[in-house]
């Protein structure tokens, strides 16, 4: 029997290609057609959300009411914020995982394939459900994309799906994790230790914990709004005896967790791409290692500091604002080890090299205003305020998405053969970088002259950085279609060689430009293959 | 190319806003704590400019002079024990810095001790419900009617013409200077947000929930703010309006409500 098993790891899969057509993709336990169709249905995801933030920053650019009524603003909001972070930003990194952590340790492909395509099918199918209900008597749900009751139980017919939905985008999440778990823990090149492991691949195992701990504790939240909703039951319901603010707290149990769970694969893409263009090993690998595990541990006991208004015990509002100021520790020992790494580097700026470069910039400016969030009594003055819409977007947008583009454009010529135009893509990061600060920057001030967030509408003392702000995010919005193009032309470029980047590192570079479809059919050596590279 | 019109758009904006607030930070506020809010503030907001300072200025001159374009040769270096334990050991000295007067505002902020006069606001979809607990005076308060006209989509009114646009209601709360107001806060529906930037309060009204905050002022002024949770389609339109006046105009007016008409409301409503 064993012998058997060793047999069929032998046998060269070179004879046999893809499935032709559309089998090839719904069929596929492929791990790079899975990354693929991962990475185009995040960038589809990413257009809608953004034409939903479109719709929401038109209507903002002026006081008065111009091209939609509240009730549909608040859709616009909501359905913005779940398919940008469920939609968007996670499928993203999914897709990256897929993609590139077989190939980065040496493994041949996911370690689970057909649930691999099962966790990636799923997907197209929830936001069907999710979309759908724009179509919906009541219209789309409305109540925020936290889902706080009792307003959410105010949604029309579309509140079932929207619970269906949520539940579809956890399993898949789950499942994508349970994957990535399994394929890092059991399927490295064997002289890979844990330790060894490249940042990306880390910080997507990290993730992958994360999201095993916390999807089921938001399903399970929204399964108690379902029961309250058509079963009689008074979890969240103040007048059959239950408490709103339960769901509150369950909530951030999952959503302070899944905050990091959008940042820190970021922070490995991140980390794989600075030593790349400053021709310099990353410094610190371990510490990063700790640092990332500090920061999955510290999102555990931090969630109370989203809940600051709603009222508490002092002893409580005091621990959980230490927890937080506590998290500033990890997460700058990450921007000081990338600064050390650009140090005294032989750096180019290429498009992935820009865009993490400005991640760094910006992530940061963002976790500045995370500090002051932290700080209780100031937080009282920030809480859903614009504010905190401009810290989110901080760490989201030059965030998590430049990340994204940064790993996309970094590991194109991997996966097409050809190199991207430079010129086309250094215009998609001067102009995403220009708009990105000019949209979200003024909402700072915005917020801290008294503008609440999810309004429709506003007094006419904020006009001015609205306006900015708008002008901004439609420039920002314009600029993500050089990205399509960039896409589109990305065969028509030189050949890639198979390391691409002169600085490049890894067992991702061993392999030919464009990556064959079956790689790693017998294990790699890890270390020969980077020493290779010295 | 780009830069240029960009900086024509921001031209453009700027001619155009002659209406123009620019208003940058938080209010200092009429309260002593939220002064001190304020101060807080303003103190974590330097401490993130002077590293900001440190760690981008040594990306910078790192970005400027390690270039491969100036012939940049890298260094072998990759990690530096002694390096990690400095600017992991310095940020926590900073926090501590920081955490200390935080949790001296936050303990205070909390001390809703031996108040004078006691208020219970109720949220409603969408306007707030206000009750004196000691002298028998009730009401609800609602955007005003100039806003209320000029709110939907083509009323025909220009929003710019309307005075406090969103900002105004018809019966404001009207509490005295220099005394401690405690307000208990609940909701009749969803969860609404009681907001008033100069009085740095914000605290949540939520059903089956009484919550308890305070404020004294120290200064006369109508002060103006905004539910802050998201409570449905007229979440932007339950704002918050307080009128503090002198203790004895205060007890002038309780009078006159009592006696049937409210000097103080007939003044807004006009």
């Amino acid at each position: 029997m064993t012998t058997a098993v060793v047999d069929a790891h032998a046998t060269d899969h070179d004879d046999h290609g893809p499935e032709k057509g559309i089998k090839r993709w719904l069929f596929s336990t492929n791990h790079k057609d899975i990354g693929t169709m991962y990475l185009i249905f995040s960038l589809v995801m990413f257009f809608i959300g953004g034409a939903m933030a479109m719709v929401i920053r038109s209507e903002l650019a002026v006081p008065g009411l111009q091209f939609v009524h509240p009730e549909f603003f608040n859709s616009m909001t909501t359905m913005h914020a779940l398919i940008m972070v469920f939609g968007a930003v996670m499928p993203a990194f999914v897709g990256l995982a897929n993609w590139m952590i077989p190939l980065m340790i040496g493994a041949p492909d996911m370690a689970l394939p057909r649930m691999n395509n099962w966790s990636f099918w799923i997907l197209p199918v929830a936001f069907g459900i999710l979309l759908s209900t724009l179509l919906m008597p009541g219209g789309a749900p409305a109540g925020g994309w936290t889902m706080y009751p009792p307003l959410i139980l105010q949604t029309g017919d579309a509140f079932p799906f929207l619970i269906f939905s949520v539940h579809l985008m956890g399993i898949s999440s789950i499942m994508g994790s349970i994957n990535v778990i399994v394929t890092i823990i059991n399927m490295r090149a064997p002289d890979m230790t844990l330790l060894k492991m490249p940042m990306f691949v880390w910080t997507w195992l990290i993730t992958a914990y994360l999201l095993i701990a916390v999807m089921p504790v938001l399903a399970g939240a929204v399964t108690m709004l379902l029961t309250d909703q058509f079963f009689g039951t008074s979890f969240f319901l103040a007048a059959g005896g239950g408490d709103p603010v339960m769901f509150q707290h369950i909530f951030w149990f999952f959503g302070h967790p899944e905050v990091y769970i959008m940042i820190l694969p970021a922070f490995g893409v991140v980390s794989e791409i600075i030593p790349t263009f400053s021709r310099k090993k990353l410094f610190g690998h371990d510490s990063m290692v700790y640092a990332a595990s500090c920061i999955a541990f510290l999102s555990f006991i931090v969630w109370a500091h989203h809940m600051f208004t709603v009222g508490m015990p002092l002893t409580g509002q005091l621990f959980f604002m230490f927890a937080t100021m506590l998290i500033a520790v990890p997460t700058g020992v990450k921007i000081f080890n990338w600064v050390a790494t650009m140090w005294r580097g032989s750096m180019t700026f290429e498009t992935p090299m820009l865009f993490s470069l400005a991640f760094v910039f910006l992530f940061t400016i963002g976790g500045f205003s995370g500090l002051m969030l932290a700080i209780q009594p100031a937080d009282v003055q920030y809480h859903d305020s614009y504010f905190v819409v401009a810290h989110f977007h901080y760490v989201l947008v030059p965030g998590s998405v430049f990340a994204i583009m940064a790993g996309a454009y970094y590991w194109l010529p991997k996966w097409t053969g050809h190199m991207y135009n430079e010129g086309l893509g250094k215009l998609h990061f001067w102009a995403s970088t220009i708009f990105v600060n000019l949209t979200f920057f003024p909402m700072h001030f915005l917020g801290l002259a008294g503008m609440p967030r999810r309004i429709p509408d506003y007094s006419t003392q904020f006009t001015d950085f609205n306006t900015i702000a708008s002008i901004g995010a439609i420039g920002f919005g314009l600029s993500q279609l050089l990205f399509v193009l960039v896409l589109l032309t990305a065969k028509k470029g030189a050949k890639a060689t198979d390391r691409v980047w002169e600085g490049s590192h890894g067992l991702e570079w061993t392999v030919p430009s464009p990556a064959p479809w079956h790689t790693f059919t017998t294990p790699p050596k890890a270390r020969i293959a980077n020493e290779a590279f010295e | 190319m780009i830069r240029k019109s960009f900086l024509s758009l921001f031209g453009l904006v700027l001619a155009s806003t002659a209406k123009a607030d620019w208003a940058l930070n938080m209010p200092r506020g009429v309260t002593d704590l939220s002064v001190e809010t304020f101060e807080l503030h303003m103190m974590v907001f330097w401490w993130c400019v002077a590293i900001g300072v440190v760690v981008f200025g040594v990306m910078i001159i790192s970005l400027v002079k390690h270039r491969k374009s100036k012939g940049a040769e890298p260094a072998s270096f990759s990690h530096s024990t002694v390096a990690e334990v400095i600017w992991t050991a310095i940020p926590v000295v900073i926090l501590l810095i920081m955490a200390v007067p935080a949790a001296e505002t936050m303990i205070r902020l909390e001390d809703s001790r031996d108040p004078e006069i006691s208020i219970v606001i109720t949220g409603y979809q969408w306007k707030w419900h206000y009750k004196y607990q000691d002298e028998g005076i009730e009401f609800f308060s609602s955007l005003a009617r100039p806003s209320l006209a000029a709110r939907p989509k083509q009323s025909g009114v220009d929003v710019n013409s309307v005075e406090n646009y969103l900002l105004e209601v018809d019966h404001p709360l009207v509490v005295p200077r220099g005394t401690k107001v405690r307000l208990l806060l609940t909701s009749n529906d969803v969860i609404h947000s009681w907001w008033v930037p100069d009085f740095a309060i914000k605290k949540d009204a939520i059903p089956g929930i009484v919550n308890e905050t305070w404020f004294n002022a120290n200064e006369t002024g109508t002060f103006r703010g905004q539910c802050a949770e998201l409570c449905g389609k007229d979440h932007g339109y339950m704002p918050v309006v307080v009128e503090v006046v002198e203790p004895e105009a205060y007890q002038a007016w309780v009078n006159s409500h009592n006696d049937g008409e409210d000097k103080l409301v007939s003044a807004h409503q006009n």
